[in-house]
This record gives structure tokens, sequence and C-alpha cells, in this order.
């Protein structure tokens, strides 16, 4: 069946396990809900530009509050960086394609369904509106009772399923699918950053996955894990949340640090400073994120031995974070530096992240977190770090890596357009903020009365997210120019860059590399460029062969069948006669998906 | 379990892709049980009403499932053996031992299961209980897919022929099927031997 599918057309996208296609899908759908998160955070904004303001109840609030938090996070940051960890680390590490190619398709459909399934309550009006950590008790059945708190557990479950699917994949295929003389501390910083996020991850999603169940428990089947009237404990959930949601903040951060450590060299001209104590630092983060969790939780009433602790190990991750720091101004440093978009956003990187760290810095202390814990403060520290860091190094890799996946560069002037709209729209939303926390404002509440003092302050921020919005816009504009008119041709090494996918054709060939590569030196791409006193060598690109010479896996369809499987199974659980029904349907298209996709030649 | 392409692909570790992702499913897995434990232990003296663990466990009967499961983990290195050089019976006989094994092991929890609810232990009847069927009943569940797999494998022998020795397959299975019963132990000593401390 596989072998007579099509090469283009829609079914050919259905059925791809090729890891750039995967890769494309990754990024449109996460742009698609970076829509949907974008416009509930401008409901809020504009229902917080005036005291007393009516636009929105408190109950639809809650909920966008909810969305989007959980949106910007599972539906966003980590399916974009997903798409970045798709294209480039085969091309990166000069392989084929990831070590499960299926698989790949796989994790990309559970992904895209269940962020479909969480986005689907707000059709039926019952968007989950327990925050984007889910609180219990709020969250259990005695108040929470409608299947709203359901969406938010069952999506966050199928979307943790595909990370962790994702997750193995990349580790195996980094770890093991490398190219001749590509030895660990030969590998470009991305991959570095790419594998400590998927060991994060595949040890910090198993926590969130049993947490999950639990409350599925409480809530479906009356167990009270989360209950203090059966011995149950409230805390339980909040401990088990934070040793997966600290973690997951480092996964969020950490492929924006390997996109930055990537832009930075290209457009100095200057190898990355310090690339080893870059790449320790990223393992140092990687493993004291699972330390710190209770940071978290300091109001909680941890007792004086568990808050020393925790406060002491949030001091000390600061430390490889700040090492990162230093190393990418000194990459800059004395660099013969091109101001392109990419790099704009790069450079804003390290500027806006250096604040969201002071700022979170401020917060291992107890007796401060204490004082900025639930207000408007901790809002300004984490949008500081995850979208004047994360996000903005995200645009950068879009601007940077664009020609490279579709042959055709980005208009620079709607890029600096866009990257001037963002700056300033960002830090006149988020700068007041530090302000209003500081004058108590609480985060989460839908409305505030006029006499507080924080009119001036939140309406400006309100007016900050209009000119972020028209930077979207921007965006937008800018992908369809560009892929319209098709103006400017890139070639294959369109920016002077230092690593191995520069060397390939743009868009790479479906086959990746014709010849298998063979790497001698970190930036290896650079040193067959260039010699050691700056002289030009011919480069070798990447031939074109006729594809037909070249293995690929076929394309399958029983991914997107297996993954509407899984899907089956948690609807069953929002039907409550026919419900396990349903589950039981899902379980049975899930068994016979695998059965077919063992059976198929790959 | 197909011929896969990848399987004649140099790898870097020398390891095959499928037993590395094996290994590091098993490193996530790890985790999944860890938290499940600690729940356990949290919880295990927290129940409010109904029995406490000292006063349903029967520790005769686990200890022979417990002895049950780890033979079970022979018959699955003696299978592998058989398998990587060819005895075509040998593979398929005790392969088949796994399996039984396996089943006899569920018929063991169903019945300890049968005899706890029996003795007022409800999944909701207390904190105890549910963090303990919670326990069990995963690594039951990681026990039934094991035997599913297993079984799949046993049967696509009787398919393919004399000839179908899936040597790699079979290793990956029984490292997943080892990690298991490792789990098992651990379940057990925390759980039905701490009892006694």
């Amino acid at each position: 069946m596989a072998k007579c599918l099509p090469n283009t057309g829609v079914i050919s996208w259905i059925t791809t396990v090729d890891h750039k296609r995967i890769g494309i899908m990754y990024a449109v759908s996460a742009f698609f809900f970076l829509l949907c998160g974008g416009i509930e955070a401008l409901l809020m904004r504009t229902q917080l530009a005036i005291p007393n303001n009516t636009l929105v109840t408190a109950g639809t609030f809650n909920s966008l509050v909810t969305m989007h938090g959980t949106t910007m996070i599972f539906l966003f940051v980590m399916p974009l960086s997903a798409a970045f960890f798709n294209f480039l680390t085969p091309l990166m590490i000069g392989a084929p394609d990831v070590a499960f190619p299926r698989m790949n398709a796989l994790s990309y459909w559970i992904f895209l369904f269940g962020g479909l399934l969480l986005n689907f309550s707000f059709v039926v009006r019952l968007a989950p509106d327990g925050g984007w950590f889910n609180y219990a008790n709020l969250t259990g059945k005695a108040f929470s009772p409608s299947h709203a708190i359901d969406f938010w557990v069952f999506g966050v479950q199928i979307l943790g399923l595909a990370s962790l699917i994702a997750a193995i994949n990349f580790l195996v295929t980094i770890l093991n699918m490398r190219c001749k003389g590509m030895t660990l501390l030969k590998m470009p910083i991305f991959i570095w950053t790419t594998l400590v996020t998927q060991v994060l991850l595949i040890l910090a999603l198993p926590v969130i996955t049993v947490a999950l169940v639990m409350m599925t428990f409480d809530r479906t089947f009356g167990t009270g894990f989360f209950d203090p009237a059966g011995g149950g404990q409230v805390i339980m959930w909040q401990h088990f949340f934070w040793i997966f949601g600290h973690p997951e903040v480092y996964i969020l951060i950490l492929p924006a640090m390997g996109i930055v450590s990537e832009i930075l060299p290209t457009f100095s001209r200057k190898p990355l400073f310090g690339y080893t104590v870059m790449v320790y630092s990223s393992c140092a983060i990687g493993f004291l994120g699972f330390a710190v969790w209770a940071h978290h939780m300091f109001t909680t009433g941890l007792g004086p031995w568990a808050q020393a602790l925790f406060s002491a190990a949030t001091m000390l991750i600061a430390v490889p974070t700040g090492v990162k720091i230093f190393n990418w101004i000194s990459t800059l440093w004395g660099g013969q530096i091109r101001f392109t978009t990419a790099m704009l956003f790069a450079m804003s990187f390290i500027a806006m992240f250096t604040f969201g760290g002071l700022s979170g810095v401020m917060h291992s202390s107890p007796p401060i977190d204490s004082q900025h814990q639930d207000t408007y403060f901790v809002v300004a520290h984490f949008h500081y770090v995850l979208y004047g860091g994360a996000v903005m190094a995200l645009f950068g890799g879009i601007f940077y890596w664009f020609p490279k996946v579709f042959g055709y560069y980005l208009h620079e002037g709607m890029g600096k357009a866009q990257f001037w709209l963002y700056m300033l729209g960002f830090n006149l939303t988020f700068f007041p903020m530090h302000f209003l926390g500081m004058q108590g404002m609480p985060r989460r509440v839908f409305t505030y009365a006029g006499d507080q003092g924080w009119n001036l302050w939140n309406l400006v921020a309100t007016s900050g997210s209009y000119v972020t919005a028209l930077g979207g816009v921007m965006f937008v504009v800018n992908i369809v120019y560009t892929m319209a008119t098709k103006k400017k041709k890139a070639p294959a090494d369109c920016w002077d860059g230092r690593t191995l996918e520069w060397s390939l054709a743009s868009p790479p060939p479906e086959y990746n590399f014709a010849v298998d590569p063979e790497v001698k030196n970190l930036d290896d791409w650079w040193h067959q460029k260039y010699t050691h006193d700056g002289r030009r060598l011919t480069p070798r690109y990447q031939p074109d062969v006729d594809p037909a010479t070249k293995h690929l896996p076929h394309p399958s369809f029983w991914p997107i069948i297996l993954a509407a499987g899984l899907e089956i199974v948690a609807i069953g659980f929002f039907f409550d006669e026919v419900g396990h029904y349903i589950s039981v349907a899902g379980l049975v298209v899930t068994l016979l998906a695998t059965y077919g996709w063992i059976f198929e030649e790959a | 379990m197909s011929a896969d392409a990848h399987a004649v692909h140099h790898t870097v570790t020398g390891i095959d892709n499928r037993k590395f992702g094996m290994w590091v499913l098993i490193g996530s897995e790890c985790f999944l049980f860890g938290a499940l434990i600690l729940n356990y232990l949290v919880n295990r003296d927290r129940g409010l009403v109904g029995p406490k663990a000292t006063d349903i466990f029967n520790i005769d009967i686990t200890t022979l499932s417990t002895f049950d499961l780890l033979m079970s983990s022979v018959a699955m290195v003696l299978a592998l053996h058989a398998c990587q050089h060819r005895e075509i019976k040998k593979f398929r006989f005790w392969t088949a031992m796994v399996i039984l094994g396996g089943i006899i092991f569920l018929g063991f929890q169903y019945f300890e299961f049968h005899h706890f609810i029996h003795a007022g232990l409800g999944l909701t009847t207390n904190v105890f209980g549910s963090s303990f069927y919670l326990l069990t009943g995963c690594h039951g569940t990681h026990v039934f897919f094991g035997v599913l797999w297993l079984t799949s494998m046993l049967v696509t022998s009787f398919i393919r022929g004399k000839e179908w020795f899936p040597s790699v397959q079979l290793e990956v299975a029984g490292l997943y099927w080892h990690f298991v019963d490792v789990v098992w132990i651990l379940i057990f000593t925390v759980v039905y031997l701490f009892v006694y401390l």
C-alpha cells in the first residue's frame, strides 16, 4: 500500500515520514495555535485596559488565562522548538533522517490531535479554567464538576505522550546517527541543547503523566488522592506538577539558547565563545533544573530547611545561565557584526533574557518571593524569560533558517519592522507589570477598582499588546509576500554559515546528503570554506543525485490512524453513558494500527 | 517488527536504534514508577477508613507470584539464547514459557485484587488503597502489554516459519520484560516487605 502513495498533494503530507516536512507541519500548527493564544492574550489585555471593565465575565477570563498559558507553552513554544529539532537535527549531524521516521510522524499527529482536543473545549463552551498548573483541589469534582478540567487533563496527557515519543526519537537520533568524525564535542551547539532538552523531557514527562492519571482517577473514578477529606493531600499535586513544571521551563528555553548560539557566531563571523563551557553549562542547567521545583511553592509552608535548600539551588542555577550570557556577549565582542533580522532577534534575546533572569533570581529568596507570589511581578518575570527570551529567539531562528527550508529569503525590511514592533510592544506590555506587581496587583483577576493606582500602567500594558499584535500581522504579511512573489532566491550557503545544513541546497533534497559527510572540526563547514588565517577555500557542496538511487523510508498511513485511535480513547472519557464503549473502540483502533504499522514495510 | 531499514544502518554507538530506544524508554519508565512508588510511600499510612496493609497482605501468595515472574525472566534469557543460536523449537518453547509466566502472574494479581476487594479495600475506599491499586495496576498493565507483545512474536514465528529468528526484536522485548520484572522486585520490597519493618 505504502509504496504507491503520491509525492505531492494532501495525501503526501498526511502520510509523510520525512523529517523536513514534519518539521514544517509542526511550525505551521504552532503558528496556528499562536494565533489562538495571541487572541486570548489580546482579549485579556483589552478587558484590563480600564478598571471595572465588562468586556468578558470573570468565568471567561479564567478560561482565557488558563488557555493562554497552556496554549503558549504546550501548543506554541514546544511544537515550534520541535519544528527546529525536526528540520535541523538530521541535517546538522549529517544523517539521512531521524532514527524512527514513522514514530516522528506519530508524535506530530498525536500533538496535533491533542491541541485540537484542548481547543475544542471553546466550541462546546467548556474551556478549562483551573490555571495552566491546574491546582488541586480547585480542579476536583467538588469545585469543577463540568468536563472543562477534563479537556485540560486529557489534552496535556496526549501532548505529553507526543513529546515523549519525539524525545526518545531525537535522543537516539543524536547519539546514534551522527556522521563520521562528529564526536560529541564536535556537535553544533544547537544539537547539544536539543539533546539536553530531550533528556529533560524523557525524565520530566512521566511525572506529569502520573499526576494526570491521579487527577483522572480522582475526577472519573472517585479516588481521593488530592482530597483531604479521605486522607489525600492537595500539596501532592503541586509537588508532582512542579517536578515536571520546572524542568519544563528549561525545556522551553534550552532550544532557544541553542538557536541564539547558532545565529550569533554566523553574523559575528566568529566561533561561539567558549563552546565547551556552553555545553557544560547546558548540562548543568538540565541537571539543576530538577532540583529547584519547590521554589514555586515557597508560600505553601515547606519549612526552613526545604526553603533554604531550594533557595540555594535556585541561586546556583543562575551561575551556568550567567556563564552563557557572558559567552554570548564575548561572541559578539570584536566580531564583524551584520545586523540582519535574525541577528536582531538573537541579540534582543540576550538583553530580554537577562532582564527575566535577574527578576528570576530575586524570587529565589523566600522572603522576597512571598511578596511577589501571585502578583504581576511574576507575570512580568516569566514573560521576559519565555517571550523576550524563548519566543524572540525562535523568531530569530525562523528568519535564519527560512531560506534553508523554502529556498527564499524573508523580506528583511518587513522583518526589521516586525522586530522593532515586537521589542516596543513587548516592553510596553511587560515592563510596567513589574510596577503593577510591586504595587500589589494580583495575577488572574478579571478586573480591578479604579482607585488602586493601577490604571495608568494597565493602559500602557494594553496598548503595548496591540503594538505586538501589529508585529504579528507584519510577520504574516512577510510570509505571504515572500511565498507569493518568490523574489529573493537563497543560495545553499545563504548566510555564510558554519554548520553542515549549509552545505545542502536550499531547500534540501528529500534524501538530505548525496554523499555521507565526514567532519574533522567543530563548525566543520566553516573550516571547509576558510583557512585559519582567513583565506578562502573552495568547499564541496553536496551534489544532486537521482532520488531513486537513495533508499528513503516509505510514507505511511498508520501514524495518523494510531494517533486518531489514542484520541478516541480520550474522547470516551467525555461521555457518561456510552463513554467506555468509545474508549474501547479507540483502543481497538490503536491496537489494529499498531499491528498494521509493525507488519508494514518501512 | 518488520525488517527495519535502519537495522542495516551503521550506528555511532554500535547499538541498534530500536534497542537504544528501548533503553531510553526504560529511563523514562524509571521516573514513571518512581513517582508511583513515592506516591504510595506518602499515602500508605494515610487511609482514614477501611483495612490497612497489615490486615490484608498475604506474603506467602505474593512471594509465590514474585517467584513466578522472576522465573519468567530466566525463560526470557533462554528464549533469546535459542533465538540467537537459531534453534526454532527452543526459541518457541521458551517464549511460550515467558508468556505463561506472565499470564500466571496476572492471574495471581487478579486473585489478589479480588481478595482485597472482598476484604473491604476498594479503589476508592481510602488513599492507601488508591495508591496501591494505581501502582500495582500500572505494573500489571505493563506485564499485560509484555504478554501481548511476546504472544504476537510467537504467533508471527508460526506464520513466518522456521527460518525467522528475530534476535534484535526479541532482545528489545526482553529488555522490556526484564525491566518490568526489576520494577516488581522494587514494588515487592517497598509495598509488601516494608510492612514488616
